[in-house]
């Protein structure tokens, strides 16, 4: 394996690229349900399909072009598959370095930790309390991903325990935490069958570390701190040894070291995206470090780690691992790693016009929202979720918010007057009251002046609508 | 000049997939491509787009038999640098006795030659600073808000003391709610003798910031940009609609004359970004202008902030210079995520920290972006991404002892 290959990347790629390596049968054969290898190319090349789609290039007479397709396609940032069936987890797989360039994939698992010395009823609550993470943001479920078992005493034979009472209790995929070999094979032997990740080979350990991660078949986390020359030196023997699935852990650092941290996760993906392939592996974050050796009241604690999570995810850890359990501490953190890999492309407004929900009737409900996309989707999410039969009208702010677009003009009662004409709403509903954001609430008396409406001023928060709805709809007759 | 211009902005406006697949494609009857056949058909069904992927695995090196090796095998490692042609402007905010304001001491902002904190490249010159946002009139305030504020609501001048006294405000932003026609409508010169009153107060740099009607805006910054002649306060914000409504010339000279900082307002587009600087350039030094790309809260768009941030600091790096200036964001606009001060139920307890860390996470995500100033307000939220700013700003070269995590008895 060279260290520069210079490889296209994936801003780059061609359809051609790929067309050329395709079987290109005349007439085409359509075996993968696209009209031809042009079509299937380009798919390809925006990874909408996979290349085992196409049948004839798994054959013996493509061996050749199949290994250089999978070459080529293949993303700077390896991914790693952790655990076994529908609970694995699959960690790195990054095409690019920004966010804007191309989506990121396979959002970062969480894991939070379990340490060997604690009691088990402390292990089963926390399994529990991991397990039963739930959050319904804009209608999506955030959970978290994995459990990293760590072991604090050192013990083998406890270790070992523990891990089988972890895995017994749950079928989240697991982080195996020692740097002592002994300790991991310990907890190796009773489920390495569900494909945990071993953390973590080191200067002093690898080559044992390297034996384990052979004979169980498991992926490999690289442990050097803060030496990126050692790390890297570290992944060239480890991958020469035959261990191919590796995860790189500069170290993570809080206070005056977080600098070089950031500097050393920047570095790797820089250099991976940049074809360095000994560095081409996903990163682990480990904001659980904002614990170490601390002595200051543990909200402070959590209030670092919520810290350093948002800045191990926004600048490019594929997997992390953390302690706090506490709701305040992770929400902000699952969220903001649902957003970062959402598609870039996808547009900040939505189109605006009248929207039906369920099966609204001449005397259901006409609200109003503008059309910045999160608006809409919280607003979206709110009315689904409550199974609200209604109308919405989306104005057009040019994909500002409620409240920005009140201020800033493009959300008036001229504006409003016009959009319930045009709506076509005045001939949906015999009713005539409109109900508007709480955030808009001083354009009522005007809107009620031009455009004859009644207005009820309704929540400042779309989650308020359920109950808005059951006090107020419908109005009183005044 | 006009023709680089305009490969910059391509640059800069769409950084997208596969460029060169189009120029490619556009060229196709005149080109041979090595041992490819290709009918005009085939060619006509790509469609440039960014989809929703599925990544393929590298595939298994091929099988060589060799020894495992007894001892770490060396590999060389180069930080990846790289040039940049291009640079961020320095701006400068506040000005002192002898420059002719009455400020303690002036900020200097940007300067930046290379992204966010990359310091395997380049050092920080100006570390990011925060502003603590002031209000000239009763504004409704989230509740963990509120508790740190309680005494001085109403009261611009001692809120701006306490924020530089107690919240340790590099600046203070004063805004001027009460000149919004649709609330109390008052006039620019009541707006004019409160940032008087603030000047007095406190001595560090003043941000004004407006009402959001754009025709009120530009009256009430006229005002206070003669009242607060060589302060170099800096105005927030002027917008597109000036502009459509032919009165940005009238603000830009006003401060132009009295020697003051704008801030360029543009909805989470850096197409109108660049456009509304180009209309500036036409009244005001390329000095005095910073932007506001629009800050989103977490979980309510931030993503779009935090990649259009990205997208202009690379590109203002790689020389479009229409986007060569430093950023602000808005990071009081996380309190708009319902997460920020909603009652949830008892697991998501306390809202006094879930309030203050949303605003946090919202700055720190930004601060990674390449933002250079920051309008925050809870005094929680102000200290950790100080502390982080400082913290991030320099490498400690201090050999640190090993991050082992895994025996913390907690």
């Amino acid at each position: 394996m060279t260290e520069r290959t210079v490889k296209k990347s994936i801003k780059e790629l061609s359809p051609l690229d790929v067309y050329k390596l395709l079987p290109r049968i005349t007439p085409p054969c359509a075996e993968c349900g696209e009209k031809n290898c042009m079509a299937f190319a380009v798919k390809a090349v925006t990874r909408e399909v996979a290349l085992e789609k196409c049948a004839p290039l798994l054959t013996e007479k493509y061996k050749a072009e199949y290994a250089q397709l999978r070459d080529l396609l293949a993303p700077p940032v390896k991914e790693i598959t952790v655990g076994i069936g529908d609970r694995s987890v699959k960690i790195g797989g990054k095409a690019v370095q920004y966010r804007h360039e191309f989506t990121y994939h396979n959002p970062a698992p969480i894991a939070i930790d379990i340490a060997d010395e604690m009691s088990d009823t402390q292990i089963l609550e926390r399994v529990k309390a991991i397990e039963g993470f739930r959050y319904n943001y804009i209608g999506r479920i955030l959970k978290l991903d994995m459990i990293a078992v760590r072991s604090s005493s050192n013990d083998p034979s406890r270790f070992g325990a523990v891990v089988q009472k972890v895995a017994e209790s749950t079928t989240l995929p697991l982080i195996l935490c020692s740097f002592n070999p002994e300790v991991i094979e310990a907890g190796l032997k009773t489920v390495y069958t569900n494909r945990p990740l071993i953390y973590a080979a080191t200067e002093n350990n690898w080559s044992k570390m390297a034996e384990l991660a052979l004979k169980y078949d498991c992926p490999l986390v690289v442990h050097v701190s803060e030496d990126l020359r050692m790390l890297k030196s570290l992944v060239k023997t480890l991958v020469e040894y035959g261990v191919e699935d590796l995860v790189l852990d500069p170290g993570t650092f809080v206070g005056k070291g977080l600098a070089s941290t950031i500097n050393n996760f920047t570095m790797i993906r820089r250099s991976a995206c940049g074809g360095d392939k000994l560095l081409g592996f996903p990163i682990l974050g480990a904001s659980i470090a904002a614990w170490k050796e601390r002595t200051e009241p543990k909200e402070l604690l959590m209030w670092e780690e919520a810290c350093l999570a948002s800045i191990l995810l926004s600048r490019y850890a594929d997997v992390l691992v953390m302690h706090s359990l506490e709701g305040w501490v992770i929400l902000p953190n699952t969220i903001w790693r649902f957003n970062l890999y959402t598609d870039p492309s996808k547009p900040v407004s939505v189109e605006a016009g009248l929207k039906i929900f369920g099966a609204p009737n001449e005397d259901s409900p006409v609200m109003i929202t503008t059309n910045y996309a999160l608006t809409f989707f919280t607003v979206e999410s709110d009315i689904r979720s409550a199974n609200i039969d209604c109308f919405l009208i989306v104005v057009d702010t040019g994909g500002l918010s409620v409240e920005s677009s009140v201020a800033g003009r493009y959300l008036t009662a001229e504006i409003i007057t016009e959009v319930l004409r045009k709506s076509g709403i005045e001939e949906k509903v015999k009713h005539r009251y409109l109900i508007i954001p709480g955030l808009a609430a001083r354009l009522s008396g005007e809107i009620e002046q031009l455009s004859g409406w009644q207005v009820l001023v309704g929540p400042r928060d779309s989650s308020g609508i359920p109950t808005f709805l059951k006090d107020r709809w419908p109005p009183k007759k005044e | 000049m006009a023709n680089n211009n305009r490969n910059q902005e391509d640059k800069g406006a769409s950084i997208k997939l596969g460029p060169k697949i189009l120029d490619l494609l556009r060229k196709i009857g005149e080109i041979e491509l090595e041992n490819v056949e290709i009918n005009a058909e085939e060619i006509e069904i790509w469609i440039p787009s960014l989809s929703p992927a599925i990544l393929q695995q590298v595939p298994p090196s091929p099988e060589i038999v060799r020894g495992k090796p007894t001892e770490i095998l060396k590999a060389e490692f180069k930080p990846p640098i790289q040039t940049y042609s291009g640079k961020i402007l320095e701006v400068k905010l506040g000005a002192t006795k002898s420059e002719g304001g009455s400020r303690g001491k002036t900020l200097t902002i940007g300067g930046e030659r290379s992204p966010a904190f990359y310091l395997f490249e380049e050092t920080q010159l100006n570390p990011p600073i925060v502003s603590v946002d002031v209000f000239d009139t009763e504004v409704s305030l989230p509740k963990s808000i509120r508790t740190h504020v309680q005494e001085v609501l109403g009261d611009p001048a001692a809120w701006a003391k306490l924020a530089v006294d107690k919240f340790n405000a590099d600046a203070v932003t004063v805004h001027l709610v009460s000149t919004d026609p649709l609330i109390k409508n008052a006039s620019a010169r009541d707006a004019a003798r409160t940032i008087e009153q603030v000047l007095q107060a406190v001595d560090v740099p003043i941000i004004v910031g407006g009402c959001g009607d754009p025709k009120k805006d530009v009256e009430v910054f006229q005002k206070v940009s003669e009242v607060a002649a060589k302060e170099r306060v800096m105005l927030s914000s002027l917008t597109p609609d000036m502009a459509e409504a032919g009165i940005l010339g009238d603000v830009c000279k006003a401060a132009k004359d009295n020697g003051h900082v704008v801030l360029a307002f543009t909805a989470l587009d850096l197409n109108r970004a660049k456009e509304l600087n180009r209309r500036l350039y036409e009244f005001l030094p390329k000095e005095s202008i910073v932007m506001d790309l629009t800050t989103a809260a977490l979980g309510y768009g931030l993503e779009y902030s935090f990649s259009i941030h990205e997208r202009a600091r690379l590109a203002a790096l790689a020389g479009d210079n229409e986007l060569q200036h430093p950023t602000l964001s808005g990071t009081t606009n996380a309190w708009a995520a319902r997460e920020a001060w909603m009652k949830m139920g008892a697991e998501w307890e306390p809202r006094e920290l879930r309030g203050p860390i949303w605003e946090t996470v919202t700055a720190l995500v930004l601060l990674l972006a390449g933002v250079d100033i920051f309008m925050m307000m809870h005094p929680a939220a102000i200290r950790t991404v100080k502390d982080v700013i400082k913290n991030i700003s320099g490498l400690s070269h201090t050999r640190r002892e090993d991050t082992d995590w895994i025996s913390i008895r907690m």
